[in-house]
């Protein structure tokens, strides 16, 4: 299991004004699996997205990564987990204007110490798998939206990267745009990731294996995992 | 769906026959609409019926082939030049389903929500699947048509959610059929849930 949250529950704040963000959450994603996770504002999706990728801690339960449970690692060993197996991305980006898109992408490996050549030359790599192989030089006010959007893809996967934490990534794309990040992550995924997607638009998260909904900070219903095209055909008729 | 006119739309590409329309209505909109043979010939004998379509003579292996008239070209314009009514879709089940929901004793309309929401992101996910195993460029008109059905279950889940947050909000009127709504101190949540 690459991702796993058992019993999380996460409160803010204390006594009568203490805003109980998740209450009892247990979730697991698994190689070659994506999770989408929805629900209305103030639900709790973006708290436990942020939990999944150790930026923020539980108020009770665990949180694993790779089968490490992150409450129990020092400050160094958390960064060390956040640069070498999670990756984000999110709707602004956060693409650094002054460095190409294959400087980018190199970034979390260089300040994970790795030498320079060797990280441009996975994150080329990671740059032609999202199809990008000829922008490596441009820097992201050259792209287009949907461009840029590949490259946070390509960044949030690079290196030993299995999990990819993605919040409302096609936010401001436009439909056919949003979808086609939707089809890499979905490819990325299948590719042997572990994906949680956050999201409200449902049209989204059905490129999802499981969609769990999200309400008050307790899971309320999920949908079951998508059976073989063959099966859906015959549903469908 | 129109039967009648999805079998002129396939007739204008040439003559066929019953078989030759059921697989062709079924290629363009990916089993979607499963047509049997015998809805095939009823469709067809009242076309010809109307003058739309004319029969063929038989071929050696016997079949009878169906071409176009020149009136059912013009119906065939006619029904693509002309948009479909919403008023001539059946009535809208779940509508009236979570309508009788709130005023029901002892409904939970929020769960009543959330089933059908699980159940529509479902529909969606299975959608959605089939779409991305299909890429091919042939493959155009059976995408045109789970769009269609992605929009459509996207748009149910889009209304549900306005449902619940107004449902949120909802104070239900106080009992003996008075409009008065409820008192400040209600817990809108729960009565919704009522």
């Amino acid at each position: 299991m690459i991702l796993e949250l058992r019993g999380v529950h996460r409160t803010h704040g204390r006594g009568e004004t203490a805003v109980h963000a998740l209450r009892g959450i247990d979730l697991a994603v698994a190689a070659g699996e994506l999770v989408a996770v929805m629900g209305p504002s103030g639900s709790g999706k973006s708290t436990l997205l942020n939990l999944a990728g150790g930026l923020d801690s539980p108020s009770q339960g665990e949180v694993l990564v790779e089968g490490e449970v992150l409450g129990t690692l020092n400050r160094k060993q958390l960064a060390r987990i956040r640069r070498r197996h999670v990756g984000y991305v999110f709707q602004d980006l956060n693409l650094l204007a002054s460095l190409t898109a294959v400087e980018n992408v190199a970034l979390p490996l260089e300040l994970d110490g790795m030498g320079v050549r060797k990280a441009r030359k996975l994150a080329a790599a990671a740059l032609d798998e999202v199809g990008l192989a000829d922008l490596t030089p441009r820097f992201p006010d050259e792209m287009s939206g949907g461009q840029q959007q590949r490259v946070a893809i390509a960044r949030a996967l690079v290196g030993e990267r299995r999990l990819v934490l993605a919040d409302e990534p096609t936010g401001a794309l436009d439909s056919q745009t949003g979808e086609s990040v939707l089809r890499l992550l979905r490819s990325r995924v299948d590719a042997g990731a572990a994906g949680a997607l956050v999201t409200h638009e449902a049209r989204h998260a059905a490129w999802a294996d499981r969609v769990v909904f999200l309400r008050d900070g307790v899971v309320v219903d999920t949908t079951s995992p998508v059976g073989e095209p063959e099966q859906l055909l015959g549903a469908q008729a | 769906m129109s039967i009648r006119h999805g079998l002129l739309a396939l007739l204008e590409r040439g003559p066929m026959y019953g078989y030759q329309l059921r697989a062709a209505f079924e290629e363009s909109t990916g089993a979607t609409w499963p047509l049997n043979i015998g809805q095939v010939y009823t469709t067809l004998s009242r076309l010809e019926r109307d003058g739309l379509v004319r029969p063929l003579p038989e071929n050696e292996g016997g079949q009878r082939p169906y071409e176009l008239t020149d009136l059912g070209r013009g119906e065939i314009t006619v029904w693509f030049a002309t948009p479909i009514s919403r008023t001539d879709r059946p009535r809208d089940e779940l509508a009236i389903k979570l309508a009788l929901a709130l005023t029901t004793p002892g409904v939970d309309v929020q769960a009543v929500v959330q089933t059908q929401r699980t159940a529509t992101v479902q529909t969606l996910q299975e959608l959605t699947r089939l779409k991305s195993r299909s890429d091919k460029p042939g493959d155009m008109s059976w995408r045109l048509i789970l769009d269609a059905m992605v929009f459509q279950a996207e748009a149910e889940v889009r209304w549900l959610d306005h449902c619940e947050a107004s449902l949120v909000r909802y104070q239900p009127p106080a009992s003996g059929g008075s409009t008065t709504p409820a008192t400040a101190d209600t817990d809108d949540r729960t009565e919704a849930h009522r």
